[in-house]
């Protein structure tokens, strides 16, 4: 509660919360980044200001920076996918091996979806209904799906040429008005998860289930369906991206996914979502995976040794979680180190 | 039995035979229990009677085992879930509240039953403008802590005691539960809450009442219910029973398990 009194109480009005305690968190990663960019600018004006080192963060930080959107939910439910960078590959592999079946493209990449859905649907399963922490036997499904994946494929990859896939290859890679089209997929898909998490029933349950399960129960959401939603949503995200990853190098390589994990899941996390599930935000993650995808460009163009490229990495992670925790405490006029 | 004077009318709701086992532990066994319109009824029993797994059943959150049965208005409901029974109009102020504290008010207000527009999206400006109505109205709210974009989590207990409370009251339920909903409140929240329980009997509801306190419980009930290790130990009419009667029996049940068998049973 708050102690202070609130100017001469005119007749009972009360104070609605300041836009900072309310917008607090996405207004601070949108300062990070923008600081960042600054720095940035500042340490190699050559690159920064041309516009081809944006077109290439506009290419490669969707890769991943989609998969935090939809990680975004789970997060916010209170749990984790590790699982998703296998999901990314087993999806586009059931694609591959589809169209190789002459199966129609459109077909197949329905199949791919379905096989995201579906490995979404088993870690969901698992965890809200067994209660199995999810950061466990999502590291279980992440080995068992990726295992799939290479049986299938036998460890081979798949050529995926534009004079074969003319359509898919515009669809996740192509420059509509001179703007990657990997990026409009990203802002487009955002503010459908935007809505979906902040105006619908789904999204209302998404934070009350990650609030405080029992009560959520107890209030008739069914919590069950919500976190396998959330997970289900995840894996169809997973291998669109995992499409986008394979037709941007016009190739499937059989060990897809890797080196995604930590991006997507940093995003969120720089994003202001809570670990502690119940409070999140769609444009904070959207800020943040690009700025993560900007950090290692960054530095290497801004003419420091590439060895500082991860320490820097670190350094904006840790610094500004912390510093979210401690405005957040500070805003709930909470004690800094006690919870 | 006590409630033989109202056998022209059908309950709001009826338990028959129902008992909840978890593990190896049985929390109801054979419980019968009615509520009949415009009805306020007790529920007494000490800690571990079987209260608030009564309450749970009733409203869905557990499943009685098999054989028991649950009747809304006199018809057998066969998929009873917390949805359900909310949509039937049976709201409850929980023991624990069931607040989500890093929300703002209006999500908890309409927690699991928010509005929504044609358009199937959330109605959040009416959830926003109810909320703000409700706390004025309802509540009496002035703090400056009470606002509709405020986090629970920011809110005294009494606060947070009255977002629950007029969450239940909004939904124009026929029978409100409410689960010890004194507990932890000051004198006056207690006031209040007690006059919200009269309120509801003046507005020809139901309502269940649960508390520890028989001070609190019975100036509001006509009927009551005493529990005592998962069974109805007794029913009793407040007009044919004294209080100091009840609390007698009450210490009597604690102790021995039983109640005098000639008298409760009238």
């Amino acid at each position: 509660m708050t102690t202070q009194a609130i100017a001469p109480a005119r007749d009972n009005r009360v104070a609605p919360p300041s836009f900072l305690r309310r917008y607090g968190s996405q207004i601070g990663i949108i300062g990070v980044g923008l600081a960042m960019w600054a720095a940035f600018v500042a340490a190699a004006p050559m690159v920064f200001l041309d516009v081809d080192i944006y077109k290439a963060f506009a290419e490669t930080t969707p890769l991943f920076g989609l998969i935090a959107l939809a990680l975004t939910f789970v997060v916010i439910t209170g749990e984790i996918d590790l699982s998703f960078p296998s999901i990314m590959a087993l999806g586009t592999a059931v694609f591959c091996l589809l169209v190789k079946a002459d199966v129609p493209q459109w077909l197949a990449l329905l199949g791919g979806f379905a096989t995201g859905a579906a490995c979404g649907w088993v870690n969901g399963a698992l965890v809200s209904r067994l209660n199995i922490p999810s950061l466990v036997i999502t590291i279980g499904t992440q080995f068992l799906y990726r295992g799939i994946e290479l049986v299938l494929m036998n460890g081979t990859g798949v050529p995926l040429t534009p004079d074969k896939y003319p359509v898919l290859t515009a669809v996740f890679t192509s420059h509509p008005f001179g703007v990657p089209i990997e990026t409009l997929w990203t802002v487009l898909l955002a503010f459908v998860l935007w809505v979906t998490l902040n105006r619908t029933r789904f999204g209302a349950h998404v934070f009350l289930v990650g609030d405080n399960p029992t009560s959520a129960r107890l209030m008739g959401v069914n919590a069950v369906r919500v976190k396998t939603l959330a997970f289900m949503l995840v894996g169809v995200m997973a291998v669109f991206a995992g499409l986008m990853t394979s037709f941007v190098g016009y190739y499937f390589w059989p060990t897809t996914g890797d080196g995604f994990l930590l991006n997507s899941i940093a995003s969120v996390f720089l994003g202001g979502t809570s670990v502690f599930g119940g409070t999140g935000s769609i444009i904070g993650t959207l800020v943040a995976s690009y700025i993560i995808g900007a950090i290692n460009a960054g530095i290497v163009s801004a003419g420091i040794n590439a060895f500082y490229t991860q320490l820097c990495f670190g350094l904006v992670i840790v610094v500004s979680v912390v510093l979210q925790t401690i405005i957040e405490r500070r805003v709930r006029r909470q004690s800094i180190g006690g919870r | 039995m006590a409630d033989g004077e109202e056998t022209g009318k059908v309950p709001v709701i009826e338990l028959r035979g129902v008992s909840k086992t978890f593990g190896e532990v049985r929390s109801l066994s054979g419980v019968d229990f009615k509520v009949y319109p415009g009805e306020i009824v007790g529920l007494l029993g000490d800690n571990g009677a079987g209260k608030s797994t009564l309450v749970k059943t009733i409203m869905g959150y557990h499943r009685p085992d098999a054989g028991g049965q649950i009747f809304f208005k006199g018809k057998l409901i066969q998929d009873w879930s917390v949805a359900r029974a909310r949509e039937l109009g049976i709201e409850t102020v929980y023991q624990e509240r069931a607040l989500s504290e890093k929300q703002p008010i209006w999500r908890n207000m309409f927690m699991g039953r928010e509005p929504r527009t044609k358009w199937g999206l959330l109605d959040v400006k009416r959830m926003r403008d109810e909320s703000a109505r409700l706390m004025s109205e309802h509540m009496g709210f002035t703090s400056a802590a009470v606002h509709p974009d405020n986090v629970v989590m920011t809110m005294s207990g009494g606060e947070k005691q009255g977002v629950a409370i007029t969450r239940a009251l909004y939904f124009d339920a026929e029978l409100v539960v409410l689960d010890e909903p004194t507990m932890g409140l000051s004198l006056t929240e207690t006031r209040k809450a007690l006059d919200f329980v009269e309120g509801i009997k003046k507005a020809g509801k139901s309502a269940i009442f649960i508390d520890h306190n028989i001070f609190h419980v019975y100036p509001v009930v006509d009927r009551l219910y005493v529990l005592d290790r998962g069974k109805v130990a007794g029913v009793f009419n407040k007009s044919e029973i004294s209080m100091d009667d009840l609390i007698a029996r009450l210490y009597r049940v604690a102790r021995s398990g039983s109640m005098e068998e000639e008298k409760a049973a009238s």
